[in-house]
């Protein structure tokens, strides 16, 4: 041992064993970044918690029949957040459904070779752009340019349609229909991007076999390309419905804050994010806990729908 | 607008080598062609909306960038001009400030352990959990810091409550931003610094983290510039105030007072019936996008020049 200890001291420099400081600060540092990253899920969960906590009174107090009553009186300290949930559902579905076609639509154009890549770079990212202007822009912009633009379809709609539940109101500007007009437009580049996303990992090898049968640009599209990516387009939907949902500054601006349920698209109506944004600051009480409740409910149907799309999501990356 | 893109163009369809060719104006052929103007249609119509609120937020709100915009107080709903949104511009800043100071070292540290040290199942459930957080409406994180810092008086209604709520905002996106940006930097790297002798924290702060700096810091400027035109978490954690509430004369006892915000204001101001007060919230909403816009363009620009 000795023999080889020296022999090798004498050409190399001695090698010596951490001290134990610098053993310790190593351990320590791993430890500090895992607890960081611990508590960054525990936020989620902290979340739910505190939210859930704060809405103890209003649970016991209404029960689940606060879901799907129709009241919000502070005077009475009588809540039900139906007109609400109707609010929050209606309009990110009437969202969704116009956002899905134009976003993966765009999707295509985007990504299908139709366009030179040197077009195609900055569309995408006036695309991507959409999605990084502040909510409450959308909102100011919503009052003075979007409303009094839908006013002639609004009317439209009312007058031919009128015999039709959702349209058996008149157009009187803030109300469902412009809010989920603005929420397209909000959740279009999301739509976009993971379709997008999930068209381009397709490998190349099946736009290759169906072009090769004899397939059409579309045709291949059509068949193959969309039904592979179909998860994937369907994930990023539901992550739009999440957002769609959770969505406050500019609905809020645009929806007409009215706490009367009415089934017209039309007429002033209400989300549960808007009813927040609305009524926390002068809340006190009973009023604060009916809040959170409604809050609560807003974050298990956010979680639900963010979580299935994680998980469809991630399914569809190795592709 | 140029039209010199001969060289990168690539080559349309039509160019057919092979010698089979479509018959032009068949029931396919224009099956084809409308597909394609349809899709095209809904790239036009998504792009609209973008230019249309850029041009309306720059051309309502130009003519109110001026110097008093800057220097002045809010303007009472009556007063028939003049006013600024100086006071919330700085808690706008103040605000975004603490924000990143709780969020990006938190963040960061957080991130490095899911891609330095973690394996298997804890960083799996960690990430899914992070994207859930940043999928969580922001309206809630006001909802959740209201109930934890304002609520129980810990703060009260607050610019550091209102910076809290922006910093659980941005943590989601800094974790994931940095998470992404140090896995790109190869494998060899680390290798050759454990192989000279280095450490753990040797090798992730002085090797890997230098490496990735470039990206991270872009995902950081990004996930910023986004905090600053959030408006949902802050409008009953810092409320908003028409006077000055933050002083440099006594910041720390000032951050516990309520704050404006260039968000909040728009908001504010966005739903009244005067003028003044309406020209200044497009006014606000124009430095809004423009940090957006600006930031993002930038970032862009930036990662073009990859270090690995």
């Amino acid at each position: 041992m000795t023999s080889t200890a020296q022999a090798n001291s004498a050409s190399q420099p001695r090698v010596s064993p951490r001290s134990k400081r610098e053993m310790w600060t190593d351990k320590t540092f791993v430890w500090v970044t895992l607890i960081l990253a611990i508590a960054v899920a525990a936020l989620l969960i902290a979340i739910a918690v505190e939210v859930g906590i704060a809405s103890i009174p209003a649970i016991k107090e209404f029960g689940l029949s606060f879901i799907w009553t129709s009241a919000w009186n502070p005077v009475e300290q009588n809540y039900g957040a139906w007109p609400m949930i109707y609010g929050t559902l209606v309009s990110s579905a009437i969202a969704l459904l116009f956002a899905l076609p134009l976003g993966v639509g765009t999707a295509i154009f985007l990504s299908e070779g139709f366009l030179p890549q040197v077009i195609r770079t900055p569309l995408t990212f006036m695309v991507e752009m959409l999605a990084a202007i502040p909510s409450v822009v959308y909102g100011l912009w919503g009052i003075f340019v979007l409303i009094p633009f839908l006013q002639p379809i609004g009317k439209w709609l009312h007058n031919s349609l009128g015999w039709f539940p959702l349209f058996q109101t008149q157009y009187i500007g803030p109300g469902m229909f412009p809010a989920s007009i603005i929420l397209v437009v909000m959740i279009l580049p999301i739509i976009t991007a993971i379709s997008r996303d999930s068209l381009a990992s397709l490998p190349p090898s099946l736009r290759q076999a169906s072009m090769g049968l004899g397939a059409t640009r579309w045709t291949t599209i059509f068949r193959v390309l969309i039904p592979a990516a179909f998860s994937g387009i369907v994930g990023g939907a539901m992550l739009a419905l999440g957002r769609a949902m959770g969505e406050t500054m500019a609905v809020t601006l645009l929806i007409g804050n009215s706490n009367n349920f009415n089934v017209s698209i039309l007429a002033p109506a209400n989300t549960i994010a808007s009813l927040l944004a609305n009524q926390f600051r002068e809340a006190s009480g009973l009023q604060v806990a009916s809040l959170m409740y409604a809050g609560l409910i807003l974050f298990f149907l956010t979680l639900i729908v963010n979580m299935a799309a994680e998980l469809i999501i991630r399914k569809v990356k190795p592709y | 607008m140029s039209s010199s893109n001969q060289l990168s163009r690539t080559p349309s369809p039509k160019e057919n080598p092979s010698g089979i060719s479509r018959q032009r104006g068949s029931r396919q052929s224009i099956g084809e062609t409308t597909w394609t103007v349809l899709s095209g249609l809904c790239l036009v119509i998504a792009i609209i909306p973008l230019v249309l609120v850029i041009a309306y937020v720059v051309i309502q709100g130009i003519n109110r960038m001026d110097l008093q915009a800057f220097t002045e107080l809010p303007p009472p709903p009556l007063q028939d001009e003049g006013g600024g949104f100086a006071n919330a511009l700085v808690g706008t800043l103040v605000m975004v400030a603490i924000g990143a100071l709780i969020s990006v070292p938190f963040g960061v540290l957080a991130a490095i352990y899911l891609s330095e040290f973690s394996r298997g199942r804890i960083a799996t459930w960690i990430r899914f959990a992070t994207n859930v957080l940043s999928g969580v409406p922001s309206i809630l994180i006001g909802v959740f810091i209201y109930g934890l810092l304002v609520l129980t008086q810990v703060t009260g209604y607050s610019a550091i409550a209102g910076g809290c709520a922006l910093a659980v905002l941005m943590l989601p996106i800094i974790v994931r931003t940095t998470d992404e940006s140090l896995q790109i930097v190869p494998k060899q790297v680390r290798w050759a610094s454990v192989g000279m002798g280095a450490s753990r924290y040797e090798t992730v702060l002085r090797v890997v983290l230098p490496a990735a700096l470039p990206a991270i810091a872009t995902g950081l400027t990004l996930a910023v510039a986004r905090a600053a035109g959030e408006t949902a978490p802050l409008i009953f954690t810092a409320l908003f105030a028409q006077y000055w509430t933050f002083s440099l004369d006594n910041p720390i006892d000032s951050l516990f007072a309520p704050i404006a915000s260039l968000s909040v204001l728009v908001y504010n101001f966005a739903a009244v019936p005067y003028e003044n007060q309406q020209e200044l919230a497009w006014a606000a909403s124009l430095i809004l996008v423009a940090i957006v816009l600006i930031t993002s363009i930038l970032s862009r620009w930036a990662t073009r020049n990859r270090i690995y």
